[in-house]
């Protein structure tokens, strides 16, 4: 079958709600990577064999990520004619009573955190034996979401073209490419205000328009799905869980700047993403919506996957382009601009994945509704995977301009098992933190850049008074010396010197004028360096100086760790009122620094102690206290 | 031809002119590593930091940074010099014994290093990565016989695996453009020693004098430029004696 007109993709969405609400109950395990990593997949053959052997006919999908990962792993149940319901921190054992109760014809109750509520169904809402269970969207993880980029994901099967047709894709596509000419897609794109997802946050329908100009005798649209920063899984996620949102973007995208190919450049480390994103090419080829004269317009539109080596500097355009090009993945200094002679030399777009995912929203509901969502010159919403010490971890999608205290204490719960929040890093590894004093500030590009921060591709780390702020600058900077890529002087020879100056701080080695010199290599790196990665890479060393100056005071002239986290600068006690002489900490010492009676109080030998916390952490009575 | 102002004087350059040599063009010598005039512009050293005042404010690297009407220069702005100082810092501090490196720092008033002294195994350690030798030996030479290696602070240059490279064909361009010395040359008896990439080439001997006078390798161009077969095999030497006696006769 081939995809030509409106009455073939019709087909294909009836064909695709069929699936999503079948006369069958319909169990969807989250099977991104996060879900496996919980152990989706054993949770995913348990109820598979169970409803083997119960002989219960129903329709066994594997989604992505919703986005909750703190409840991982999560089953979404429909059960027809008694609704659907969110199944969280799901065991093998409890797949099968799943199956035990489907059987019986009921939704169990164990495990359930939410009724999914499914717009123009005769689902019922709330199962009525479910009353106490609150909907999905009256979960304050869920309540302030706002979901358009992450539309899709977890409720499809990211491998079924029908299913996301059934959720209104590739109306955009057949729109775009039938009604629109280019200038008109351009100018959609525009009037929304999309600014580049990437971190740059540069206007979209502005780099489509100067690439869609720019003279060349090929153009080319590359996704950049590069992305590596610690604790940030944003376009992995939406690689794995809506595949075909991305390809739609992309295909509208080449389509305006006048492209045929297009690439989506991924890190190797990314296996299911990239076989995801294969196989969505591959349906989309077959029902030629992509290939030659896609929807009978005349156009024709290529994608193919390139995978990189998982280098951080090549999520850097200029970086990226030297790295397909075969050469070695480091930046030149720009202009001219990609846009302008980018992949071969030619006008190329590379955007990121979640800018292109947001396209086809855009196309189909309009520029006005896109513009109207977030705040004036923010527009539309922002994915980030809040992680880190907050009580609700996962992938959030927030309209730009929510506060970061709506963000960490209303969506993230607050700080993890009730510790008070410090800050926040946002960004990843070239943000900044922000101290919890200014939590009232929005979260949208240019309030973050005033703090310090920046908006990044969407990482956004907690940290509580547990964590040590110079201990996390430290952090922050190995990671960029490492994926620095060496080029440049400031960003090579400054990441390394900083680095230096900072474990000389946390080893209580630091020397008066050592804090000035540290603050003026960050300036001098962020100042000269020649690309993103090291014109931002000091950021958490000037955030954290600007606004934890205190805790470098302490580590400097008090060779004292507030935070108790650097090793060099603590000693551990164990109290005598309160140990039991378990005798638990002294099997577990890695070093024999614990000595003590049976019922005695234990003692720990400063003089062998690593200072590695083993016994805090397990000490049952908490009787092991850091000495700061 | 634009027009632009350097340290309050007006210069004027063929557009498409580097800053940094209109910089040049207004007698101001800034440091520079990285840039050839024979090659692209790289970026890399960031050395040559200047500070474009106007009509917007940027601290830019000088060599890759066209010219544009009307730009207002200044090359000693104290954040240019920051910069520049800076970068000479921590070469100091890369290759302590680079006389080129001090020479340059002394000429912007830096005297001393505040960074740490690298450890004795690299004590010695001249090469600054500008990436010339890279360049040259793959956009003018052709041959590619060197490249970066490692990344970050671990990045180095060398031959692939630091094995000796077939594809060096023992030019010497990479030695004649290192700025500060790291790429030794040496020919001893019939053989040409790339110390730093563990290379060494056979060199042919001139059947006139018997001195060894060229690399093997460069056979090659003799198939690209037919016209110099019959001076190919002896040296520069006797081939102008051969020359002169062959005009000589003619008469």
């Amino acid at each position: 079958m081939t995809i030509r007109t409106h009455a073939d993709l019709e087909r294909l969405r009836e064909e695709g709600m069929s699936l999503l609400r079948p006369e069958r109950p319909r169990i969807c395990v989250g099977m991104a990577t996060c879900g496996l990593a919980a152990g989706a997949g054993a949770i995913f053959e348990a109820i598979g064999e169970a409803a083997d052997a119960s002989g219960l006919d129903l329709s066994l999908v594997s989604t992505g990520c919703i986005g909750y990962c703190q409840q991982e792993p999560v089953v979404d149940v429909r059960m027809p004619g008694l609704g659907r319901v969110l199944y969280a921190r799901m065991t093998p054992e409890a797949g099968q009573r799943l199956i035990a109760a489907l059987s019986a014809g009921e939704l169990p109750g164990d495990h359930a955190v939410a009724a999914i509520p499914e717009a123009g169904s005769n689902l019922p809402e709330s199962p009525d034996f479910l009353s106490h269970i609150p909907l999905i969207t009256d979960l304050p993880f869920y309540a302030k979401q706002h979901k358009i980029i992450l539309r899709n994901s977890g409720l499809i099967d990211p491998q079924s073209i029908e299913e996301y047709a059934a959720m209104g894709g590739y109306q955009s596509l057949l729109q775009a490419l039938l009604q629109l000419s280019t200038h008109e897609v351009i100018d959609e794109i525009t009037r929304s205000g999309l600014r580049g997802r990437g971190g740059g946050g540069f206007p979209t329908g502005k780099k489509w328009e100067a690439c869609s100009r720019a003279a060349g005798t090929a153009r080319y649209i590359i996704c950049n799905a590069d992305e590596g920063d610690p604790g940030a899984y944003m376009d992995r996620t939406i690689l794995e869980s809506d595949p075909f949102a991305v390809i739609e973007g992309m295909t509208i995208g080449g389509y305006a700047i006048g492209a045929s190919q297009g690439y989506v450049y991924v890190r190797n480390e990314y296996p299911l993403a990239i076989e995801q994103i294969q196989h969505a090419i591959e349906r989309s080829e077959t029902l030629g919506l992509l290939g030659e004269d896609i929807l009978g317009s005349g156009f024709s539109f290529s994608i193919d996957v390139v995978r990189g080596a998982g280098a951080f500097v090549c999520g850097e355009e200029t970086a990226l382009i030297a790295s397909m090009e075969g050469g070695l993945g480091e930046p030149r200094p720009r202009p001219p601009y990609p846009a302008v002679k980018g992949l071969w030399g030619q006008p190329t777009i590379i955007n990121n994945v979640k800018t292109l995912a947001s396209v086809s929203a855009i196309v189909a509901e309009g520029a006005d509704w896109y513009a109207g969502i977030g705040t004036e010159g923010n527009a539309g919403t922002v994915v980030f995977s809040l992680v880190g010490k907050v009580a609700n971890t996962g992938l959030v999608e927030a309209p730009l301009g929510l506060t970061l205290a709506e963000m960490i204490h209303g969506i993230g719960g607050g700080g993890l098992d009730g510790r008070r929040v410090k800050a926040v890093q946002t960004g990843g590894p070239s943000g900044g933190c922000i101290p919890a004093g200014l939590f009232h500030l929005l979260i949208d590009y240019s309030s973050l850049s005033q703090a310090g921060s920046i908006m990044g591709s969407g990482g956004m780390v907690v940290m509580d008074e547990e964590t040590c702020m110079v201990d996390v600058a430290r952090y922050f900077l190995r990671f960029t010396m490492a994926e620095s890529c060496g080029k440049c002087t400031p960003c090579r020879e400054g990441t390394r010197h900083m680095v230096e100056i900072l474990t000389r701080i946390i080893e209580g080695k630091a020397e008066p004028g050592d804090l000035a010199l540290l603050e003026e290599v960050a300036l001098w790196v962020k100042g000269a360096s020649l690309c993103g990665l090291g014109q931002t890479a000091p950021n958490p060393v000037l955030s954290t100086l600007r606004y934890f100056r205190d805790e470098y005071d302490a580590h400097v002239n008090e060779k004292r760790c507030p935070a108790g986290v650097c090793r060099a600068l603590i000693q551990l006690a164990i109290s005598p009122e309160r140990c039991t002489g378990c005798g638990l900490c002294l099997r577990e010492c890695p070093v024999g620094a614990i000595r003590g009676e049976k019922k005695q109080p234990h003692f720990i030998d400063a003089a062998l102690c690593t200072r590695c916390r083993t016994c805090y952490d397990i000490c049952p009575e908490g009787a092991v206290e850091i000495v700061r | 031809m634009p027009t632009l102002t350097i340290n309050g004087t007006p210069v004027s350059v063929p557009q498409g002119t580097l800053l940094l040599k209109a910089v040049e063009e207004a007698g101001i010598t800034l440091p520079t590593l990285c840039h050839h005039d024979a090659l692209a512009p790289y970026g890399a050293c960031r050395l040559c930091m200047v500070m474009i005042a106007a009509p917007y404010r940027a601290l830019v690297a000088s060599c890759t940074c066209p010219v544009e009407e009307g730009l207002v220069v200044e090359t000693h702005a104290p954040e240019a010099l920051q910069a520049r100082r800076m970068a000479l810092e921590a070469l100091m501090s890369r290759c302590p014994r680079s006389d080129v490196i001090r020479g340059m720092a002394e000429r912007e008033g830096v005297v001393a290093s505040r960074f740490a002294m690298p450890p004795a195994e690299k004590a010695d350690e001249l090469c600054v990565l500008c990436g010339l030798c890279v360049r040259v030996c793959r956009d003018l030479i052709g041959a590619a016989a060197i490249g970066f290696m490692g990344r970050g602070s671990e990045r180095r240059v060398g031959a692939p695996f630091d094995l000796h490279s077939d594809a060096c064909i023992g030019c010497g361009a990479c030695a004649e453009v290192c700025p500060t010395g790291a790429i030794q040359m040496e020919d001893r008896g019939n053989h040409r020693i790339l110390h730093a990439w563990n290379t060494r080439i056979t060199l042919s001997a001139c059947p006139e004098c018997g001195r060894f006078f060229t690399p093997e390798p460069t056979g090659f161009l003799k198939e690209m430029f037919p016209e110099i077969e019959a001076c190919w095999d002896v040296c520069p030497e006797c081939r102008r004696q051969k020359t002169s006696r062959q005009w000589l006769s003619a008469g």
